[in-house]
């Protein structure tokens, strides 16, 4: 039998391989060719060989997207953009995990009356588009007096990240055991203490799948960050576009594709030291 | 220690009424075993006990105090759970301190308390260990310490061996029996294993389907059931449940097995059930009915033997090592005063000797 089966399975074998390296290189060759051209000059680039690897790699191209990049009439790099994400970034991570996994125990460990219904109202709203909310969000923003601010924009991302938030550690909490929770009424733990000494120090996994992707999706967002945060708190991905579209002159290719990779950076380096994590956050929702 | 008074209680899931006005009187000091199916609602009673349900009407008293609407923590309860229910971050040690701590019991008092408990439960080498680094019947010592360290008025235990092997059970079981003895406090323990229920009781309540069915000693409970349901409920193998008619003259019994009761008990024609327990079942030469052997199952310190009398399957216990084969035909007797026996129709245990 063994051996029967071996040239089929070799067969089988060699063409998914085939077609993982094939859908490899489809998804990194861009990359490569981000990568290659933020290294050359813009005398090597004229040259149209957008294959070839740089033949005197260079960092100015790097140095001048971080500290000298003009976007309009500022020409100061897109630093300053990548310290307004991490200021919207931190604050728009913490408060809506925490704030998602307060809502996923008290609906699933506490189920208050009416906790369903509002859990499924929240649900609905996580598939209305964002653009449908977007004037209504400007109007509200600018009656509270917030509207182009640091506070305006990660109140924003707090309300867009909550019906995934509340689902992801509901989910995850009601696969908790009940008994665990009965436990802790009969030795006296209250509604924040259970919280805080026993549900959260089991919510490792969940927290970091949620922090993973809270940062993903804050860091990458463009629309949000253009629309509420004002011209003082422009992220990064927002300066970029200015980058990109200031054309003054030729179009600096290299320049160009620095700024890119710097910008996505951050999301790049959490899933490659995370990755590890990610996984276990699955796997540890499912077994126990 | 403090005993349990339950009035009218009754609870409600939806329209789905679990508990029916119910009353119980756990005696200080018992140790009281809820027995019955699962679903016949003995744990919903205890949760109501412990304060983790909310109780439709009726009331529940414990220790004299009333407690209907009291906070778990608030009730003088420790509480050990099927799942064991270990806080999975905390150490043994935290574990068993965390009902203290949540009180604020004085650091010597906790130290104390759970030393105490460690060291009646052979606890002590594993303070400092995860509960993931435990075996289950660690877990469940963990657990019962748990509850012990809070030196409560009752203890209430939910199946608390359900989740271990045949042999930790039986292990674990004397010791709570041990426990029990040593510390004499009020002990309310649900189970749907008779075994357990006979070893551990000191009275046994039986349940089905949210009402009590029969409260009173194991051997009470054993010996005169008050149904067909207490009755088939208990023992193993089960009892023998033989049908009988009454015939006219109101003493002699038509069936398979024709006994006489005494005078006056039962009217003619009148359909009964007759509960013969295999113990009860003695085969010997002169006995006064056959029946043909089925199967015979060697349990090393006593056989039991399977037949068929007349339609119906019939079991008896013997104690020694003679020999029976497969469709032989014995003849047996029964030890007619241990008999029970039960009108058809209401299935309630009548009075006849």
């Amino acid at each position: 039998m063994a051996r029967k089966r071996k040239p089929a399975a070799l067969w089988a074998r060699l063409g998914i391989y085939t077609f993982l390296l094939c859908a490899a290189a489809f998804f990194l060759l861009p990359l490569y060719v981000m990568l290659t051209t933020s290294f050359k000059s813009m005398d090597e680039i004229r040259l149209g060989q957008i294959f070839a690897l740089p033949a005197a790699p260079t960092l100015d191209a790097w140095r001048a997207a971080w500290s000298e990049a003009c976007t309009g009439v500022s020409c100061e790099g897109i630093r300053g953009g990548f310290w307004n994400s991490v200021a919207i970034a931190v604050p728009s991570i913490v408060l809506p995990i925490l704030l998602g996994a307060l809502n996923g125990y008290a609906l699933s460990w506490w189920k208050p009356k009416g906790g369903e219904w509002l859990f499924g109202i929240l649900m609905v709203g996580a598939f209305i588009p964002i653009q449908v909310m977007i004037y209504p969000l400007v109007k509200l923003e600018a009656a509270l007096g917030i509207y182009s601010s640091l506070p305006g924009i990660v109140l924003v991302h707090l309300v867009f990240a909550m019906p995934i938030m509340t689902l992801l550690f509901r989910n995850y909490y009601a696969g908790l055991p009940a008994e665990l929770f009965k436990a802790a009424r009969v030795d006296g733990g209250g509604f924040w203490r259970i919280f805080i000494q026993l549900v959260l120090p089991m919510s490792t996994p969940m927290l970091i799948v949620a922090a993973i992707m809270q940062i993903t999706g804050v860091w990458n967002d463009y629309i949000l960050g253009l629309t509420f945060a004002g011209r003082e708190n422009q992220p990064m991905t927002v300066q970029l576009n200015n980058v990109i579209n200031t054309t003054t002159g030729e179009r600096l290719y290299n320049l160009n594709m620095a700024a890119t990779i710097l910008t996505s950076a951050v999301p790049l380096l959490v899933y490659l030291i995370s990755g590890r994590w990610f996984v276990r956050g699955i796997a540890a929702g499912a077994v126990k | 220690m403090s005993g349990v008074n339950i009035q009218g209680l009754s609870i409600k899931f939806g329209h789905n009424e679990v508990i029916k006005n119910l009353d119980l009187q756990v005696i200080e000091g018992e140790f009281l075993v809820l027995l019955g199916p699962s679903g016949c609602g003995k744990s919903t009673l205890l949760h109501s006990i412990a304060g983790l349900i909310d109780v439709s009407a009726g009331r529940i008293h414990i220790g004299g105090q009333d407690m209907t609407d009291a906070e778990p923590a608030a009730r003088g309860i420790g509480m050990v759970f099927q799942s064991y229910a270990l806080y999975p971050t905390m150490t043994v040690e935290k574990n068993m301190s965390f009902g203290l701590r949540v009180a604020g019991t004085p650091k010597a008092e906790i130290a104390r308390r759970v030393a105490k408990a460690a060291e009646m439960l052979q606890l002590n080498a594993l303070l400092d260990r995860k509960p993931a680094q435990l075996s289950g019947g660690q877990r469940q010592r963990v657990a019962i310490g748990r509850a012990l360290v809070r030196e409560a008025g009752v203890f209430l235990f939910d199946e608390p061996l359900s989740n271990l092997d045949a042999k930790l059970r039986a292990e674990l079981r004397r010791e709570l029996k041990l426990l029990h003895q040593t510390l004499g406090s009020t002990m309310v323990y649900v189970t749907h294993d008779q075994v357990e229920a006979m070893t551990l009781a000191s009275r046994i309540v039986v349940m089905k389907s949210g009402v009590i069915q029969q409260i009173g000693t194991p051997a009470e409970v054993y010996e005169r059931p008050v149904n067909l349901f207490v009755a088939g409920f208990l023992g193993a193998p089960a009892i023998n449940l033989v049908p009988a008619t009454v015939g006219a003259d109101g003493q002699s019994l038509d069936g398979p097995l024709p006994l006489r009761l005494a005078a006056g008990r039962v009217a003619p024609g009148q359909r009964l059930v007759l509960g013969v327990r295999p113990e009860h079942v003695r085969l010997q030469a002169d006995g006064r009915w056959r029946a043909t052997v089925q199967l015979v199952e060697p349990m090393g310190n006593h056989q039991v033997v399977w037949m068929t009398l007349g339609e119906q399957g019939f079991s008896a216990l013997v104690h020694d090592g003679r020999r029976i084969a497969a469709g032989e035909e014995l003849a047996f007797d029964v030890d007619e005063p241990l008999l029970s026996v039960f009108d058809a129709a209401s299935e309630q245990r009548l009075p006849v000797s």
